[in-house]
């Protein structure tokens, strides 16, 4: 996984609430069995007018103009900022998947769905919870400003306005330390094999139903 | 501890205990999984992981597999297997879980198997799931199973991988909710509008970061199957784990099921699920109480599992929602939904019919259907109206009792098992501003096929809307029917 420190970039406003994983990535791409390319069609319905099908080019398809990421002063994005409750509905990892491929590394929100929180974390993708009036003022300054641009810290867990202005947030230490590392969770837990079998010992004898009779 | 008072637990803090493997110092834990449930859709890449890596699975018996999200519903598609598949993306999809199982050596009800299905349907129905596990799987429906007094809950692909390899699961304690249903449910009112009403209730971001536990009369009163509906849709009032605790209904359920405990065995087990409830004084961080006696038969009526309304109710005005933001949810919600503000719930009309999914496949939602559309026929108006039972198993239920028959006659399809038409990964879908009564978990736009427009209801109220052509208070239907 690609570890997270500092990253500078452009942000998007996606004004609003409730955004799903279905309208993240729609279930025509999930038939894919790569982890890769889903970026094209993120926010496909938002993006482009006609339906769209799993290895189509997209780059012939008609562009919905009213949406955000199809407006040129928006182009080359790297943060998304969001309204409350983003990536709410599935579990699909491929709604980071495609957030990612698509080069966003960040996503500011009010709230996010528990699961998909869990999943950017997966995928170097950092989702930041800011409050509501904190958000609603992001929101104002980067209508406002052509090309604005947020720096976010994770080390320091600091969001840099271009003012100089520090937004701090919150991130549990040890997916902090993942990200910023860039670990490989399954590497890391299986460094307590020894704990997990003596705990499976102890289960089993408690529990042995639970297992498949050798 | 001196000073400490003993505070009794909840039955997820139960559940939690009994599966620490390990609580790290910053606030995060390894928790031991029982059962790992995989379908096709959310399971490749995990595979592809561990194919990498060079690793493998730490439990094979812990796994079980099936696919369901893209398998065709028609006996014509079906019949051929795998290669009789007619969109090649899919047909891979469920290839690679065939080839993946068979490589590692899990077991899977494949395509062609009687036992297949619905995940969420055959886990329980096999005796897969059972009381006091962890259950995961890569699909947010994955709740569902918390019905049996299990701790369940979906999972990505990177976690999928990860108890594939580990046999556990990180995982950070949530906060316990109690949402209580007092009184009992008047006639025609199902578990499906228990569900929407806690979600209408609530919202469906006022479970994120909670275990919900259903409890009270409502509840205690429901068969398995009603409650498997009700924890199901926890994940759409934003909680990732629904649950409720363990009675005699649970283990009269359990009881003889193919992977269920035999003999001394199931004796063992019963005497610790028994102990699967929350203690009497036990304290959630929130309770919510509704009366089961004031719910009555729910429709959504826009694009999120909150925008939903008793059927007597009219679609609401953008100034009715509670506030700014979901104002603006609200007007957007009725444009793509095609719907006029202050329009009767019931002068919606119906172009299709879906009755199936995780939520309501199982017998009784099919038995609740075919009593309503018993003796009638489907109206000219409605362009397609499926059954789609949630496993094989179910299909030969349902065949043997001859609902099969009442479907048919009524002019509704009989399918064969999957997910179909809930997220239209296979054929089954909506053409672009048709109307749906589903009694799936989720309107979200696009959901059931691109610009289809989604409404969330019981078995029973997607039947008769079939009959009708529009929506109707099922409680009052055969009366209407025959002044019509």
């Amino acid at each position: 996984m690609q570890a997270f420190t500092v990253h500078k970039g452009a942000v998007a406003p996606l004004d609003r609430a409730n955004v799903d994983t279905d309208m993240i990535i729609p279930k025509q791409f999930l038939k894919s069995i790569k982890r890769t390319g889903f970026g094209v069609n993120l926010f496909d319905e938002l993006r482009y007018q006609d339906e769209g099908y799993p290895g189509q080019d997209c780059s012939r398809r008609p562009l919905n103009p009213e949406f955000v990421l199809n407006q040129s002063r928006y182009q080359g994005v790297s943060i998304l900022l969001a309204r409350q409750n983003f990536g709410c509905g599935s579990s699909r990892e491929h709604a980071p998947w495609a957030l990612d491929d698509f080069g966003f590394r960040c996503v500011i929100a009010p709230s996010f769905a528990d699961i998909f929180y869990n999943n950017c974390f997966k995928n170097g993708v950092l989702p930041i919870t800011l409050s509501d009036e904190v958000v609603e003022q992001l929101f104002n300054e980067v209508e406002a400003n052509k090309g604005y641009q947020l720096t976010v810290d994770l080390e320091r867990e600091v969001v840099v306005k271009p003012n100089g202005e520090e937004l701090p947030f919150n991130v549990d230490a040890f997916r902090r330390h993942c990200l910023l590392n860039g670990l490989d969770d399954i590497g890391l837990t299986l460094q307590d094999a020894d704990q997990i079998r003596r705990f499976e010992q102890r289960y089993k004898a408690d529990n042995p139903w639970l297992f498949a009779s050798e | 501890m001196a000073g400490q008072a003993s505070r009794g637990k909840t039955l997820y803090d139960k559940l939690w205990d009994a599966h620490l493997v390990r609580q790290r110092d910053d606030g995060s834990a390894l928790i031991y999984i029982d059962r790992q449930l995989l379908h096709e859709v959310t399971s490749p890449q995990a595979f592809e992981g561990l194919k990498l890596a060079d690793r493998q699975p730490w439990r094979l018996d812990a796994n079980l597999a099936t696919p369901d999200h893209n398998v065709p519903t028609t006996l014509n598609e079906r019949q051929h297997g795998i290669e009789g598949i007619e969109d090649p993306v899919s047909k891979i999809q469920v290839k690679t879980l065939d080839e993946n199982c068979d490589h590692f050596g899990i077991t899977q009800f494949d395509m062609q198997d009687q036992r297949q299905g619905i995940v969420h349907v055959v886990g329980p129905e096999q005796g897969a799931t059972l009381p006091g596990m962890t259950v995961v799987c890569g699909d947010s429906h994955t709740s569902t199973h918390g019905a049996f007094g299990a701790l369940a809950h979906g999972i990505g692909t990177s976690e999928v991988e990860h108890v594939l390899a580990t046999q556990c699961l990180v995982a950070k304690k949530m906060k316990n909710m109690l949402v209580r249903v007092d009184g009992s449910l008047g006639t025609g009112v199902t578990p499906k509008d228990v569900i929407l009403a806690i979600i209408g209730h609530i919202g469906t971001a006022g479970g994120t970061g909670f275990a919900i536990e259903f409890g009270g009369d409502v509840i205690r009163n429901m068969t398995m199957e009603g409650r498997m509906t009700l924890c199901n849709m926890a994940i759409e009032a934003g909680a990732r784990a629904g649950m409720v605790a363990v009675d005699q209904t649970t283990i009269d359920y359990v009881q003889g099921r193919p992977f269920a405990p035999k003999g001394e065995q199931w004796d063992q087990a019963v005497t610790v699920w028994k102990t699967l409830h929350s203690d009497s004084d036990a304290v959630f961080d929130q309770v919510v109480v509704l009366n089961g006696d004031e719910i009555k038969p729910q429709v959504s009526w826009g694009t999120s599992p909150e925008m939903v309304l008793p059927v007597d109710a009219q679609v609401p005005f953008p100034e009715d929602a509670p506030d700014e933001t979901r104002k603006e949810g609200y007007a957007r919600a009725l444009e793509y939904m095609g719907l006029t503000a202050g329009q009767k719930i019931t002068d919606i009309p119906v172009d299709r019919v879906f009755i199936g999914s995780c939520t309501n496949s199982r017998i009784e939602d099919l038995r609740e259907a075919a009593a309503v559309v018993k003796g009638k026929r489907v109206a000219d108006t409605v362009k397609e109206a499926l059954v789609v039972p949630g496993s094989g198993l179910v299909k030969a239920q349902a065949e043997a009792e001859g609902l099969d028959k009442v479907f048919v006659e009524a002019g509704l399809e009989w399918r064969e098992p999957g997910c179909s038409m809930c997220l239209a990964m296979n054929a089954d879908k909506l053409g672009q501003g048709e109307h749906c009564a589903s009694t799936s978990n989720r309107n979200f736009e696009g959901r059931q096929g691109f610009g289809g427009r989604t409404h969330l209801v019981s078995p029973a109220m997607a039947a008769a809307a079939a009959i009708a052509g529009h929506f109707v208070d099922v409680r009052d239907f055969d009366r209407q029917a025959s002044v019509a």
